[in-house]
């Protein structure tokens, strides 16, 4: 081969990279954020961010607003918007301490009616929007205001609580170490506590992210997609895999794996894999995308829409749950304005207001993007006031780089 | 009266990686109508935003005189203030204001910012009587029809001293007599003197009223020539297309065999007036191998027509029945009428056909996807192998079916399109103005897979408002005019003269 060729090979490589680059820019901007902010936040707290005890506390502290910005993230690529999910989420907590505290109801019976309370509240509200074609921003926005009036009513304006300790667990217990071996490493990593499960489940999540992302490229090869370029592969895969051992053997030293973490984690697998590989997520981009095409094309746009409500109201639902059992109370006020840091969540992870476009795994990074900052400004003692402001700030950046490069492209 | 009035001299325009403009030359006389014609992307809205200042002096090279002097346009403003005004295809008028308030939007009557109603409604009375509308300075835009609003955008020009007026596609929308009182206001404006520049598809307009036509071909100006050396339409495909289409039809021998779908005693109703009745009585048929056309007037009910049969899409109190193979099928949701054997491709292709944002792959596997699916989990590889199927079969040209839909051609994106709805396989396919906004050389494809289509026994009704067309292609036309078929012919008998008798004479 002459040198010639040699160099307008490597020349075209590397206009390759740029090009790929540039296409998807969004999605390693994200998730260098993320790394940056972390980065950021943990030289200046001195250490403290990524301690166990900490990292657990965000993970806790972020849970359900990761819980319904799943919902939201499907709301918003169905072209619609929930303004209702704080609203609903303290009704249904407000709900469920009435129930347990107050009437000493069973705890799965009540929670089994909270969930189905909220699909309730969120097919009342999509029924309006589906089938009247009222806009969404006007029902969820009465939809708001009607829930926050009904848990003042529910409370009578008053907190309600505590929960009995089992309800208390759901929020704040953590699972329990089912496999042996936890005492050999607490002397092989020098710590004192060292739960197992936590860390086995590090371990087999981040094989779980080598092998599928390994798969996916053999796949795009065999098909001939437009392909990563190897070394922004190996980083990308690296870093996820890495950061997944190391936070889950941070729990592992401290108290393992919360239950939260659990759900969440679990919630995000569901609803990654049905809004990525099927039909029915197909069918909600779709509708998203070009509502008046899908419905020509045989999709029931407006069934769709419902069910997406639906959904909402359950997620809502599951969240209020936590959110009360981790404050160990129903307040008229859990659940303020929480809205709109999901709404935010789901739009810093890439998300368009237009619907059609966005991404699970993006809306939880957003969640956690967000909770990361909240946390790491609170740490550093920032005061409420500046807080609320950066965070604007970052949804405003995050937008405009969105919009960006879609100009740009 | 012979002098130059714009001349555009050896005009190139490059963007990143594309040459849109390579040493073109225009030359328009005062007081003349010049047709600008060109396939689809063949340049001729790239040279026009040239003129208009879209792209400012500087960012092309070449020389812009205008009036005697070299002119150098930095923005839209610049090139208006001159007297250069562009009406572009999409109409750029607000439909909640008033036909007033749109005339002198930007340029409004006003002292110190209060407007002067009295002045405006009376100087656009004035406007308006000059391109012949009698509707009250003060009804809404929205309540117009396209043909008039067309006719509003003329009348602002009018309102801003215009000495070029540049018109981009105006028929494209309208109605055949909607088009007609358009090229005769044309033709008036030309005799008081104004000099106009459209650029169309339509051959036979240019023809009635161009004075000399440019050709425009993959960014270069191919040919320019008067009237007086014979404005034919055959030249002008030559020149469009670079090679000679006699044949704007590709051959085919019908082999008809059985009735597959019957329609009889269709009515329907308008979505919001329930009195209204849109569609009467209306009864075809369509049999296997056979391409039936429905020819009519824009306006006529042909869209509204086969919308309420593909699922009720259109209308309300829909009656009548729809038959395949003799039995009545259930059509009262899109799924079903999938379901009973029926496609139908939008006239709309970019809002209601397409998902543009989406890629190829997914757009036409959508209407399908229990078939690329096993137990509601999509399979990429067989949706891969679908869309692949497709890509060769209909030849749509694209680097890979993983590019997204909005990046191609009119008529790559038809066959996106037709993908789609082959893929469900069904027995009688509808297709709504299959090859509008589409350049000659794609019309022949798209003609060419409708014959396939035809060849391998599928029913095709096809409609459209080129009457040409439709005699080209069909075997059997109906005539609709307001909502209700008014005449069958077999293609044999049928010609422009007698669907328009019928037309006119219901």
């Amino acid at each position: 081969m002459s040198v010639a060729e040699n160099t307008s090979q490597s020349a075209g490589a590397t206009a390759r990279i740029g090009s790929y680059l540039k296409a998807h820019l969004r999605e390693y901007g994200l998730l260098f954020a993320l790394i940056a902010i972390m980065a950021f936040f943990q030289i200046v707290t001195g250490g403290t961010l990524l301690r166990p005890i900490n990292l657990t506390n965000l993970l806790l502290q972020n849970s359900y607003i990761v819980i319904m910005a799943l919902g939201m993230l499907v709301v918003i690529v169905a072209g619609h918007i929930d303004l209702s999910v704080g609203s609903v989420m303290g009704f249904v907590g407000a709900l469920a301490a009435v129930m347990i505290v107050n009437y000493e109801m069973s705890i799965i019976v009540t929670m089994l009616t909270c969930v189905v309370v909220g699909a309730i509240i969120g097919g009342a509200q999509g029924y309006w929007i589906a089938y009247w074609k009222i806009p969404s921003f006007i029902v969820t926005l009465a939809g708001m205001l009607v829930f926050r009036g009904l848990s003042l009513w529910l409370l009578e304006g008053q907190s309600v609580g505590p929960f009995p300790r089992e309800f208390q667990v759901i929020a704040t217990g953590f699972v329990p170490d089912i496999l042996p071996g936890g005492e050999a490493f607490k002397g092989l990593f020098a710590v004192r506590n060292f739960n197992m499960l936590a860390f086995a489940t590090g371990i087999v999540a981040a094989g779980w992210v080598v092998w599928s992302g390994l798969r996916q490229r053999a796949q795009n090869k065999a098909y001939g997609i437009e392909d990563e370029p190897r070394a922004f592969f190996v980083a990308r895969i690296a870093i996820i895999a890495l950061a997944l051992i190391f936070i889950l053997y941070k729990l592992a030293t401290f108290r393992g794996l919360p239950n939260v973490l659990l759900t969440m984690g679990v919630l995000t697998i569901i609803y990654a894999f049905i809004t990525e590989r099927t039909v029915l997520g197909r069918r909600i981009y779709a509708l998203g995308g070009n509502e008046k095409a899908a419905k020509l094309s045989g999709i029931k746009t407006e069934r769709l829409t419902f069910l997406a409500f639906v959904n909402m109201g359950m997620l809502a639902a599951i969240a209020g749950l936590v959110f009360a059992a981790r404050l160990n109370t129903a307040t008229p006020k859990a659940g303020f304005a929480l809205e709109l840091d999901v709404i935010a969540a789901v739009f810093i992870g890439g998300a368009s207001m237009s619907g059609g476009v966005g991404k699970i795994v993006g809306a939880v990074v957003g969640a956690f993007l967000m909770g990361v900052l909240n946390n790491g400004m609170s740490l550093m003692g920032i005061g409420i006031d500046y807080q609320q402001m950066i965070k604007g700030l970052v949804l405003l950046a995050a937008v405009i780089f969105d919009v960006y490069n879609k100009k740009k492209g | 009266m012979q002098d130059t009035l714009l001349e555009m001299r050896s005009i190139t325009k490059t963007f990143p990686g594309v040459k849109a403009l390579d040493d073109v030359s225009l030359k328009v006389q005062t007081g003349e109508i010049h047709a600008i014609c060109g396939e689809n992307g063949a340049g001729k809205s790239t040279l026009m935003k040239v003129l208009s200042g879209v792209y400012p002096a500087g960012s092309y090279d070449g020389e812009i005189h205008y009036d005697g002097a070299l002119a150098q346009f930095r923005d839209i403003s610049d090139s208006e203030a001159r007297g250069i005004i562009i009406i572009h295809q999409e109409l750029a008028l607000v439909p909640l204001l008033s036909i007033a308030e749109n005339l002198f939007l930007g340029n409004e009557n006003a002292k110190g910012g209060v407007i002067d109603w009295r002045e405006t409604n009376q100087r656009t009375e004035t406007l308006l009587r000059k391109v012949g509308l009698r509707d009250a300075p003060t009804t809404l835009v929205e309540k117009l029809g396209v043909g008039k609003q067309q006719l509003v955008e003329i009348a602002k020009a009018l309102a801003k001293d215009v000495r070029l007026l540049i018109l981009d596609e105006p028929t494209s929308a309208l109605s055949e007599s909607d088009s007609q009182a358009l090229l005769d206001l044309m033709l008036e404006l030309k005799a008081q003197g104004m000099t106009q520049i459209i650029i169309s598809h339509k051959l036979n307009e240019v023809r009635r009223i161009a004075d000399t036509v440019t050709v425009i071909r993959d960014g270069h100006s191919v040919s320019s020539f008067a009237a007086s050396e014979g404005i034919t339409e055959d030249r002008i495909v030559r020149d469009m297309v670079g090679r000679s289409m006699e044949n704007r039809y590709p051959p085919r021998t019908p082999r008809i065999g059985e009735r597959i779908m019957r329609v009889s005693d269709w009515s329907v109703a308008h979505p919001e007036h329930a009195d209204r009745q849109v569609i009467r009585n209306v009864g075809f048929d369509v049999r296997a191998g056979e391409v039936v056309g429905i020819a009519g007037l824009m306006g006529a009910g042909r869209t509204e027509l086969a919308m309420s049969i593909f699922g009720q899409s259109w209308g309300q109190n829909i009656t009548g029945t729809v038959e395949m193979h003799g039995k009545p099928v259930d059509v009262s949701n899109v799924g079903r009428a999938i379901k009973a054997g029926l496609a139908y491709v939008t006239e709309d292709r970019k809002s209601l056909g397409l998902i543009l944002d989406d890629t190829i792959t997914r757009n036409i596997t959508l209407a399908n996807l229990p078939e690329v699916a096993r137990a509601s989990v999509l399979n990429d590889h067989a949706e891969t192998e679908v869309a692949e199927k497709y890509r060769k079969d209909l030849g749509i040209r694209t680097p890979g079916v993983f590019q997204k839909v909005v990046n191609l051609s009119g008529g790559n994106q038809q066959k996106v399109v037709l993908s789609k709805w082959l893929f469900v396989g069904p027995e009688v396919l509808i297709l709504d103005e299959p090859t509008r906004g589409i350049d000659v050389g794609a019309k022949y494809e798209i003609y060419g897979l409708i014959n396939d289509l035809a060849a391998a026994g599928k029913g095709v009704v096809m409609i459209s408002s080129e009457m040409p067309e439709l005699l080209g292609m069909c075997d059997r036309v109906y005539v609709m005019n307001e909502g209700a078929f008014v005449g069958e012919m077999p293609a044999s008998e049928a010609s422009q003269e007698r669907i328009m008798s019928l037309i006119v004479n219901e």
